[in-house]
């Protein structure tokens, strides 16, 4: 079955009944933007279930397996409950705000799935600028947690708001570096180009062989981007109960929550795309239905091991989280961009390119390591120092 | 075949903003609503609230928003850069080292100031 042949059969069909181009067109956007949205609301109902199993798992418990087979018919029963529960909205809170951050939470998460690449060309929007597109609205995420946190006049989740923008804001740098090193790579900000460039034969050609420490540094970001353990500090049940939705309940929160599943996965569909050659696989190219089939199975396998890493690291201190970004990410990331465009605009024959990529990338990993490895060794001795203050002349 | 594009994003973003707002309607029209004083106060863990939560609150994280802006910049001059990074010569590229070194002085001013601590 070709997807792209059926929607342009769809087309041809509506305009020989006689509706004008226009219409036709306008019916075309609609049916695609409900599609884009069932399936993201099918995947957020799915990814809750798949995460309790992984957790369940994880640490030796069974996860939901009560309602239907293998508890798969839970999380509906959940959604069912939360929609029938009553709404409290705080006498104290900004009204208009708090009803606000719930919807803009939603509305920027699906709007992300606009620019995914399912499949070779089967994509909501193909533009150009598919890169920053993603981390405009990506960026929008902050802005719905910190309306929350604010709104809702209660100290946890105005710390928990503040949490929010310090961490996200601080994270965002190392992913848009990572993603700016792949487009410096590929030379084009689609994000189905940049799929279509890592062919090859058995995924050779997927950028994470030629660059591993780009990835490592994407995936370590994501992690945080996406407020997952070991950096979800902004929700730490521990300290500030639940952070900026503490006072929210019923659907209001449901959104919360869809919105924080569909942002890792979407996370792990741009690092599938990314570095991971989107839709490619065997036969791919020619049966655009098998590149969904891979993408999925990509896609989950790295869901999977963001819940693996959820259910499995405690938590960092918000101390260690911001010096880890700033001085250990930030400078990393920038040094990758330098080495990288150089390498590049050497223009040596692109066997060689790709080994001193992949040298040079494993060089900066390694140099990385070894300085945390040694500030974590001395940490006895120097506690009340910075971490890693550069030794400058002073001037 | 660009405006076709835009036009799904445009669509796709009305309904994905009235999407949650018709959620949130149903759910209005199924949900009890007996609100009473005690329900509707500030949860803080069961303890009675002391003091308003819109207080002053610490500079230290519009530091972080601050330097943030600064990163944030470098990424729209250097997008465009390495979208046509193929075409353009030597020179483009020894003006991409200088501004990406104008910013790592601007870090470690940063750090230096201990505007990157966490106190």
């Amino acid at each position: 079955m070709d997807l792209r042949a059926l929607g342009e059969s769809f087309v041809a069909m509506l305009e020989n009944v006689g509706i004008p181009h226009g219409w036709v067109l306008l019916i075309n956007w609609i049916l695609g933007a409900v599609i884009l949205l069932g399936v993201a609301l099918l995947l957020a109902i799915f990814l809750i279930w798949f995460e309790r199993k992984i957790a369940g798992r994880v640490q030796d418990r069974l996860g939901p397996n009560r309602v239907g087979p293998y508890g798969l018919i839970q999380p509906f029963a959940d959604a069912l409950k939360l929609l029938t529960k009553e709404d409290i909205t705080p006498d104290n809170a900004d009204r208009i705000t708090y009803n606000l951050a719930p919807i803009i939470a939603v509305f920027h998460i699906i709007m992300l799935f606009a620019v995914i690449p399912f499949a070779d060309k089967v994509v909501g929007a193909n533009i150009n600028v598919g890169i920053l597109y993603l981390m405009a609205f990506g960026a929008l995420g902050s802005m719905a947690m910190l309306m929350a946190g604010w709104a809702s006049r209660n100290k946890y989740a105005l710390l928990g708001g503040f949490r929010v923008v310090s961490q996200l804001l601080s994270y965002e740098i190392p992913v848009g570096l990572a993603m700016l090193i792949v487009v410096l790579m590929r030379g084009s900000m689609n994000l189905n180009v940049i799929a279509q460039g890592q062919g090859g034969l058995f995924g050779l050609g997927w950028y994470v062989w030629i660059l591993p420490a780009v990835f490592i540094m994407y995936f370590v970001a994501a992690l945080a981007e996406g407020e997952r353990a070991p950096f979800d500090l902004l929700e730490a049940e521990s300290e500030i109960v639940a952070g900026y939705n503490i006072e929210y309940s019923a659907m209001k929160f449901a959104w919360f929550y869809l919105a924080f599943f569909l942002n890792t996965w979407v996370l792990s569909a741009v690092a599938v795309t990314l570095f991971f050659g989107g839709w490619q696989g065997p036969f791919a190219a020619q049966i655009p239905a098998l590149g969904v089939v891979y993408f999925f199975i990509k896609v989950f396998i790295m869901f999977f091991v963001f819940a693996w890493v959820r259910a499995t690291f405690p938590r960092l201190r918000i101390d260690q989280m911001m010096s880890f970004c700033w001085k250990v990410l930030v400078p990393m990331g920038l040094a990758l961009f330098l080495a990288v465009a150089i390498i590049l605009k050497l223009g040596l024959p692109s066997a060689v390119t790709y080994a001193l990529l992949f040298v040079v990338n494993i060089v900066i990993l390694v140099v990385t390591l070894k300085l945390l490895g040694n500030y974590t060794r001395d940490l006895p001795k120097n506690k009340n120092k910075r971490l890693f203050a550069p030794e400058l002349p002073r001037l | 075949m660009l405006v076709q594009q835009y036009g799904l994003i445009g669509v796709f973003a009305v309904i994905a903003f009235i999407f949650p707002i018709v959620t949130l309607a149903f759910t209005w029209l199924l949900r009890p609503k007996r609100p009473n004083p005690l329900k509707n106060s500030t949860y803080e863990c069961g303890i009675e609230t002391v003091g308003d939560a819109w207080v002053q609150f610490r500079a230290q994280y519009y530091l972080f928003a601050l330097i943030f802006v600064v990163f944030d910049i470098e990424a729209i001059f250097l997008f465009p850069f390495a979208v046509a990074f193929d075409k353009i010569g030597l020179f483009a590229l020894v003006e991409a080292i200088i501004f990406v070194f104008i910013l790592v002085v601007g870090l470690i001013y940063a750090w230096k100031k201990d505007a990157l601590e966490w106190q």
